[in-house]
C-alpha cells in the first residue's frame, strides 16, 4: 500500500488504488494491522459457528402453525407456541370475544403516538386531542357505558397493560421530574431540601421495593374498606421512581446552561416561570435528550417487574402460558418473541430522540 | 469625589433625572466591589463608564436593573425605588434595556422570535404588532434579512446588532451597555458602534461601559472613571481627556490610548 501510494503523481486527485472499492474497504477497516487481523479471524470463527445452527433451529427446521403434538419430534423451533397462545399473551385474562376493544384502544395509541412525532403539531389543539383519546380508551378498556360490558381492571393485562403502564408511567414523570429539577434547584431551603430527600430516597431503594411498599405497605394505611386499584399503585409506584432519575438528568442540562441565558431573560423584564419555560427548560431538556431517553427506555423495561405483585403484563403472561403443560419446554422461542416486541418499542423511542434531536439542533 | 459626577455640564432636553444613585455599596461577601456611589442620569443623556478591568463597571450597571442587589444607599429608576419588591423590579428591568458583552441571544429561537419574546411576554402585545415592532428594529440595525436565521448563524456583529434590536423592541426608556464590543473581532466593532450613536441621536438615555474613546469623545455627555469600586472622576469628554485630575485617570488613560 505505501509502495503504491509513493509512486503516484503528487498532483493526482484520487486516493491510492488500494483504499477503494470492497477489497481497500476490507484492508482498512478489517485487516489494517497483525492485532485487527487476528481480532477479525477470531469473530469470523465465532460467527460460523453460532450463527449457521442458529439460523438453522430458527428458520429450517422449525415449525410455524402447527400444534403442539407436531413440536415434540423437531429439533428446530417450535414458532407454533406463539400464534397458538397469541391472544392470552397479548391480551392476559381480558374476556375473549371483547378483546377487540383492548386492540382498538391500543392502535388509537399508537396512531396517537405517530400522529404527535411531528414538531409541527405541538399545539394546544393537540392536548384536546389526547385528552379525547384518553377518554375514549378509557371508555374501550373499562366499558360500563351503554353498548360496551364493563370490564374490571383486574382483567387487564399482556399489552395494554404493559402499553399503560409506560406510556403513561413515563409521560407523567417526565414533569414531575422536571418540577423535582428545578425544586432542587430552588433558593428557598425547604422547597430544596424536601426535593433533595425526595430524590435521594427514591433512587436509594430499588423499583420492586417500591412496588411491594405501594401493593403491601401503603393498603395498611387506607381506611378499612378503601382499595385502591392495583394497576393504580403500580403506576404510581413507576411514576415516582422513575422521575427521581429524570430530576438528576434535568438538573444535569440546568447547571449546564450559561449564566447569561437566565440575564437576560430577567433584564428583559420576563418573571421566574416564564424565564424557566421559555428560555432555560427548552434548551436544557434539549441537551438532556440523550440521557432522558436512556432512563426512559429502562423504565420501559423496568415496567414488566410489576410481575411480583401479581399483575399480568406482557412477561407474565407469556410465562403463564409456558407453564401450561402443553407448551411448556419452548421457552425460548416465546421469550423471543417477547424481546421483540419490547425492542420494537425501544428502537422507536431511541430513533424517534435522535431525530428530535437533530430538528432541535440550532447551532448550525 | 463625586462632585464632578454632580456638577458636569450638559445640554439634555428635559433636565428631569431618570435614574438616581446615592450612597450606594454593594459588598460581594467582604468584598466592598461598589463604594459610595453617587449618580444622576438625566434623561436622554449619555454617560461612557471606563476604567480598570475588575473596578466594578459592570457591577454597577447591573445594580440599575438589579441584576445585582445592593446592600446599602439608594437607587431610583423611573421614580421607582429599586427594593425586593419583585413587581418593582420586573417593572423597571421592562423599562431598562441591556446589552451584554456577550450579546446572550436565546439560541433556540430564530432572530425574529428573540425580539418578540420579551413585548409578548412582559407587554403582553399582540403577536403581530410584535412582530411588526421587531422588524422595523431589524431595519433600523440593518440586518432585517436575517430574521428568520438563527443566532448561531450569525456573526459576531450581527448578533449583538440583533441583541441591541431586541432590547430597543420593549421600548426602554434607559439603555445600559456592558462592553458591547469588547467580545467583537475588530472588524465588527464599527458596525455595532454605528448603531449605537444612531440610537444617541435618537435621543435614548445610555449608560455605556466601554474602552471605545473615539466613541467617548464623539458620543458622551460625560465620561466617567473608576477604579476600586469608586467613581474617580467624571467630566465632559473634553475636560476628561484633555485635562484629567486624578493621577489614577491619567495613569489609565496613558495605558489605554498607547
Ligand atoms: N458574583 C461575584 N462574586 C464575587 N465577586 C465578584 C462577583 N462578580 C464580580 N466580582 C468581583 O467584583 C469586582 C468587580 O467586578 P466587575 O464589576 O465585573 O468589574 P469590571 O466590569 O469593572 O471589570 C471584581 O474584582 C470581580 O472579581
Ligand atoms: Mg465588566
Amino acid at each position: 500500500m505505501e509502495d503504491n501510494s509513493q509512486q503516484q503523481d503528487t498532483s493526482t486527485v484520487k486516493p491510492p488504488v488500494t483504499s477503494v472499492g470492497a477489497i481497500g474497504w476490507v484492508r482498512t477497516n478489517l485487516f489494517n494491522g497483525p492485532f485487527n487481523s487476528l481480532l477479525t479471524l477470531g469473530v469470523l470463527y465465532l460467527l460460523w459457528i453460532s450463527v449457521p445452527p442458529f439460523v438453522r433451529w430458527a428458520f429450517v427446521d422449525s415449525v410455524w402453525m402447527t400444534d403442539y403434538m407436531a413440536c415434540r419430534n423437531i429439533d428446530g423451533a417450535c414458532w407454533s407456541v406463539i400464534p397458538a397462545n397469541l391472544r392470552f399473551i397479548i391480551f392476559g385474562f381480558y374476556p375473549h370475544d371483547l378483546q377487540w376493544r383492548p386492540l382498538l384502544a391500543m392502535i388509537i395509541l399508537v396512531v396517537m403516538l405517530f400522529y404527535s412525532q411531528d414538531r409541527k403539531r405541538w399545539k394546544k389543539s393537540l392536548l384536546y386531542l389526547w385528552g379525547v383519546a384518553l377518554v375514549i380508551m378509557g371508555l374501550l378498556m373499562k366499558g360500563g357505558v351503554p353498548g360496551l360490558t364493563p370490564v374490571e381492571s383486574s382483567q387487564w393485562g399482556g399489552l395494554p397493560l404493559t402499553l399503560l403502564l409506560s406510556v403513561f408511567g413515563l409521560a407523567s414523570a417526565y414533569p414531575v421530574g422536571i418540577i423535582l429539577a428545578l425544586g432542587r434547584q430552588s433558593k428557598m431551603p425547604v422547597i430544596k431540601s424536601l426535593c433533595v430527600v425526595y430524590i435521594e430516597l427514591i433512587r436509594g431503594v430499588p423499583l420492586i421495593s417500591l412496588l411491594f411498599m405501594s401493593s403491601v405497605v401503603f393498603p395498611l394505611f387506607l381506611p378499612e374498606g378503601v382499595t385502591v386499584n392495583a394497576i393504580l399503585r403500580a403506576q404510581v409506584a413507576i411514576i415516582m421512581f422513575t422521575a427521581a432519575y429524570i430530576a438528576e438528568v434535568v438538573r444535569g442540562g440546568l447547571q449546564g446552561m450559561n449564566k447569561g441565558q437566565y440575564e437576560a431573560a430577567d433584564a428583559l423584564g420576563l418573571n421566574y416561570f416564564q424565564t424557566m419555560r421559555l428560555i432555560i427548560l427548552p434548551q436544557a431538556l434539549k441537551i438532556v435528550i440523550p440521557p432522558s431517553v436512556s432512563i426512559l427506555i429502562s423504565a420501559f423495561k423496568d415496567t414488566s417487574l410489576v410481575v411480583i405483585i401479581a399483575l399480568y403484563d406482557l412477561l407474565k403472561t407469556t410465562q403463564s402460558t409456558l407453564s401450561d403443560p402443553k407448551w411448556m419446554g419452548f421457552s425460548a422461542e416465546a421469550y423471543i418473541f417477547v424481546a421483540l416486541i419490547y425492542f420494537v418499542c425501544c428502537f422507536f423511542m431511541s430513533n424517534y430522540s435522535r431525530r428530535l434531536e437533530q430538528e432541535l439542533n440550532t447551532d448550525l | 469625589m463625586n462632585e464632578n459626577t454632580q456638577t458636569a455640564n450638559i445640554e439634555v432636553e428635559q433636565n428631569s433625572d431618570i435614574i438616581q444613585i446615592t450612597d450606594m455599596h454593594k459588598w460581594y461577601g467582604d468584598f466592598h466591589v461598589l463604594k459610595n456611589i453617587t449618580l444622576q442620569v438625566k434623561k436622554q443623556e449619555r454617560i461612557v463608564i471606563c476604567g480598570p478591568s475588575g473596578s466594578g463597571k459592570s457591577t454597577l450597571i447591573r445594580c440599575i436593573n438589579r441584576l445585582e442587589e445592593h446592600q446599602k444607599g439608594k437607587i431610583v429608576v423611573d421614580g421607582i425605588e429599586l427594593t425586593n419588591d419583585l413587581k418593582n423590579i420586573e417593572k423597571i428591568r421592562a423599562e431598562v434595556g441591556m446589552v451584554f458583552q456577550h450579546f446572550n441571544l436565546f439560541p433556540h429561537l430564530t432572530i425574529l422570535d428573540n425580539l418578540t419574546l420579551g413585548p409578548i411576554w412582559v407587554r403582553k402585545t399582540p403577536r403581530a404588532e410584535a412582530e411588526d415592532t421587531a422588524m422595523y428594529y431589524l431595519e433600523k440595525v440593518r440586518i432585517a434579512e436575517q430574521a428568520k436565521k438563527y443566532p448561531g448563524q450569525l456573526s459576531g456583529g450581527q448578533q449583538q446588532r440583533v441583541a441591541i434590536a431586541r432590547s430597543l423592541c420593549m421600548k426602554p426608556n434607559v439603555m445600559l451597555f456592558d462592553e458591547p464590543t469588547s467580545a467583537l473581532d475588530p472588524e465588527m466593532v464599527k458596525e455595532v458602534l454605528d448603531v449605537m450613536i444612531s440610537l444617541a441621536n435618537d435621543g435614548m438615555t445610555m449608560i455605556v461601559v466601554s474602552h471605545e474613546m473615539g466613541f467617548a469623545r464623539s458620543v458622551a455627555h460625560r465620561v466617567l472613571f473608576m477604579d476600586y469600586g469608586e467613581i474617580v472622576e467624571g467630566n465632559t469628554p473634553q475636560a476628561f481627556f484633555d485635562n484629567p485630575q486624578h493621577d489614577r485617570t491619567k495613569l489609565f488613560l496613558s495605558q489605554i490610548l498607547d
